[in-house]
């Protein structure tokens, strides 16, 4: 099963190494990272998704506890949370079928955010699903590149996942 | 002050008194600075001799070891000795010299990212940018290396950090937030363990390096006497009560008694105190692992908990503390029929070696009454370390020094050099072979240049005793790569280097070349050549359950 994790991390040179270093020793999986400031300007929150039976999922967060630099980790698939991961898709777009795929853009919600004679990029945000099933969309157009940030999530309700 | 000077001064005020290095190029502002400082250094020949050294000084002494090593081939050649204090959890704090913070990261000559390199290896490093940040992370990394399990803590130290001038040092206050050392145990989950003893028919105590480190010898002796519990040990675990010692079943596991394995897999509670079932002793069979028992797990390190097998009541804490509160709460108990079988085992398949000839053995189980209670015997890796945890009678908690989880041939010279410098008014043996003698053989050296009475036991087969064994067992007896045919001979070896040497050939010569050697004032080598062919038995075959021992 996969399983999201809300790492927070002292905001210290080789931290990001240290945690996916330590995940990949162990034989874990890792299926996505993401990283980044948080409110606390000495705090960096990193958001994991490891594919792991519930006895590795232990081990996961009891090796990772044990780092130093490691000062909380939430699991949020456990609770409720809100998942979001934003894509950019550069896909080709001549004269005759921008508009097909301007319509795409619009049923997905998502933004067009540069064009040219050939081409296009797409912004989109939303759970991975949702990305994939654009992706799969986009395919019969042409996609030149596609650049994905990883899931970050965040649970629901106001105890942040500092307390959880 | 200079960063150098910054530097010892916070290793002085952690009561650092010395420390085991090799100078370089990077480190000379630091060595310049040594010359006026109360620490001493002690010089190694190489740097896995001061790292080793640091970790048995640690061991013996019950204190942080502190080593140095130059950048570079330095840094790298301390990694072997990072790694075995890692996986024994030995408190060390480990200097590193770096290039210059401008040059890193651009390939300069003596550069090696060894922060990078040890980082699976190391309980937490530190890259010091700043030298006014020196006295903060001297504390930090001496409070990490020595709280909650401990392990080994890097410090890198850049050229230009050390030779800094007027540095006006920060205070040392720990920036530790999100560090969390346990103590007590949960309550609740200590009264169902009393409840478990009270309730059980058939219990075993499987103590482990972890009683050694809290100090729980005590605290274990007092609640194994009052509850009749039988003990077996793990290699790490050996001295947390001493050999004799009527609860006391021995070594579980590869090469443990008949008695402590098979008490193990009918035991109805396994109560586990400061272990990790290492795989030396489960066979890598987490799951085949005490089956008929409930299982307590007691460690410091919550992440040791389900590691390998299920655990019924995990208790995280300090297996001092746990064991005394427990001891609160336990009645008086006998388990007469449990004590009758094991009794029974233990007669039906006693440790047994051939007396008429000159066994390794035999010598082991000779110095160990020669030597006395209070001396401290190192050991290396192979045949001979088993033998010693077999045989020799280990009476006290620290007085057994050896390489546990990784196994690093070439450990126990400079260990006895680390123990020997912890605990000057011991007497310090070490039992060695001639394999892994060779691998570290350069400290005879710092042994002589620091006066140092170390009593060596070389167990010469002339081959790689271990490898050896399994090839004959598992391989068919095709044997490959095991003969040691240009070893030197010793007894010169030893005398070119400053020490006494004797040769015994013979198993009359025995009791005489030992006490020679015991009250012999300087370090003695003595050589006992003994076959190639003496095995190490009981032995449970790689994969096999633990009640499938050979040679029982």
């Amino acid at each position: 099963m996969k399983h999201t994790l809300a790492v927070l991390v002292e905001n210290r040179p080789g931290v990001l190494t240290h945690i996916s270093g330590l995940i990949s020793r162990r034989a874990f999986n890792i299926e996505s990272i993401a990283a980044g400031y948080t409110e606390e300007p000495d705090t960096t929150r990193i958001t994991i998704v490891v594919e792991a039976d519930e006895i590795e999922l232990e081990q996961v967060v009891n090796q990772l506890s044990k780092l130093v630099d490691v000062i909380k980790i939430s699991n949020l698939t456990a609770g409720d949370s809100i998942h979001r991961e934003l894509a950019l898709i550069k896909v080709k777009a001549s004269a005759e079928n921008r508009s097909n795929v301007v319509d795409i853009v619009d049923i997905f919600r998502a933004k067009i955010v540069d064009v040219n004679r050939e081409t296009m990029v797409i912004e989109l945000t939303g759970e991975e699903t949702k990305i994939d099933a654009l992706c799969e969309v986009l395919k019969d157009y042409g996609i030149i590149e596609i650049v994905r940030t990883g899931k970050i999530a965040l649970s629901r309700g106001p105890v942040p996942a500092k307390e959880l | 002050m200079t960063g150098a000077e910054v530097l010892l001064k916070a290793l002085e005020d952690e009561g650092v008194e010395l420390i085991f290095g090799y100078p370089g190029g990077v480190l000379l502002a630091l060595y310049d600075a040594l010359l006026d400082s109360k620490i001493r250094h002690i010089g190694v020949r190489h740097e896995q001799g001061a790292v080793h050294a640091a970790d048995a000084y640690a061991r013996a002494g019950n204190r942080v070891g502190v080593c140095l090593g130059t950048s570079g081939p330095g840094a790298t050649n301390l990694v072997t000795g990072i790694a075995n204090a890692y996986m024994d959890s030995v408190p060390i704090v480990v200097l590193t010299g770096q290039v210059s913070t401008g040059l890193l990261g651009s390939d300069s000559f003596q550069e090696a990212d060894i922060t990078g390199i040890t980082m699976p290896i190391t309980k937490h490093s530190y890259l010091v940018r700043d030298p006014r940040e020196l006295p903060r992370i001297v504390k930090e990394a001496f409070y990490i290396a020595a709280s909650g399990r401990p392990g080994p803590v890097l410090i890198d130290l850049p050229k230009d950090v050390l030779a800094a001038r007027d540095v006006v040092a920060a205070p040392a206050v720990p920036k530790l937030k999100s560090y969390k050392v346990f103590g007590k145990g949960n309550a609740g989950q200590i009264e169902e363990t009393a409840k478990a003893i009270a309730q059980s028919q058939r219990p075993v105590l499987y103590a482990g390096g972890g009683v050694i480190n809290s100090g729980a010898q005590t605290a274990l002796k007092e609640l194994v006497e009052a509850t009749s519990l039988p003990v077996v040990t793990t290699l790490m675990g050996i001295g947390s009560l001493p050999a004799g010692h009527p609860n006391l079943l021995g070594m579980v596991g590869m090469h443990g008694t008949v008695t402590a394995n098979y008490a193990v897999d009918d035991c109805d509670l396994l109560i586990a105190v400061g272990v990790r079932f290492d795989d030396r002793v489960t066979s890598g069979l987490g799951h085949k692992f005490a089956t008929k028992a409930k299982i307590v797990h007691i460690d410091v390190d919550p992440a040791e908990i389900g590691k390998v097998v299920r655990t019924h009541i995990p208790l995280v804490g300090d297996a001092k503390l746990v064991l005394e509160d427990l001891m609160s709460l336990v009645q008086k108990q006998d388990k007469p029929e449990w004590w009758n079988q094991l009794r029974q085992w233990q007669k039906d398949y006693p440790l047994r070696y051939d007396t008429d000839r000159l066994t390794p053995q035999m010598v082991i189980e000779k110095i160990g009454k020669i030597a006395g209670e209070d001396a401290i015997l190192c050991t290396d890796v192979g045949q001979h370390q088993m033998w010693a945890a077999q045989f020799y009678p280990v009476a006290r908690p620290r007085h057994f020094i050896t390489s546990g989880g990784l196994g690093t041939m070439g450990f126990g010279l400079p260990a006895s050099v680390g123990a020997q410098i912890a605990q000057p008014d011991k007497t310090v043996f070490l039992v060695t072979g001639d394999g892994s003698l060779q691998m570290t053989i350069q400290e005879l050296a710092t042994i002589i240049q620091h006066k140092l009475p170390i009593k060596i036991a070389l167990m010469n087969n002339g081959v790689l005793g271990m490898v050896r064994q399994w090839q004959k067992m598992f391989y068919d007896e095709r044997f490959s790569q095991i003969q040691l045919h240009a070893n030197p001979d010793f007894i010169k070896v030893a005398e070119a280097y400053g020490l006494k040497g004797i040769r015994v050939t013979d198993v009359s010569q025995v009791e005489g070349a030992l006490t020679e050697a015991r009250d012999y004032r300087g370090p003695v080598l003595v050589e006992f050549m003994i076959s190639p062919d003496e095995d190490v038995l009981p032995m449970v075959p790689p994969g096999k359950e633990i009640t499938e021992m050979l040679g029982r």
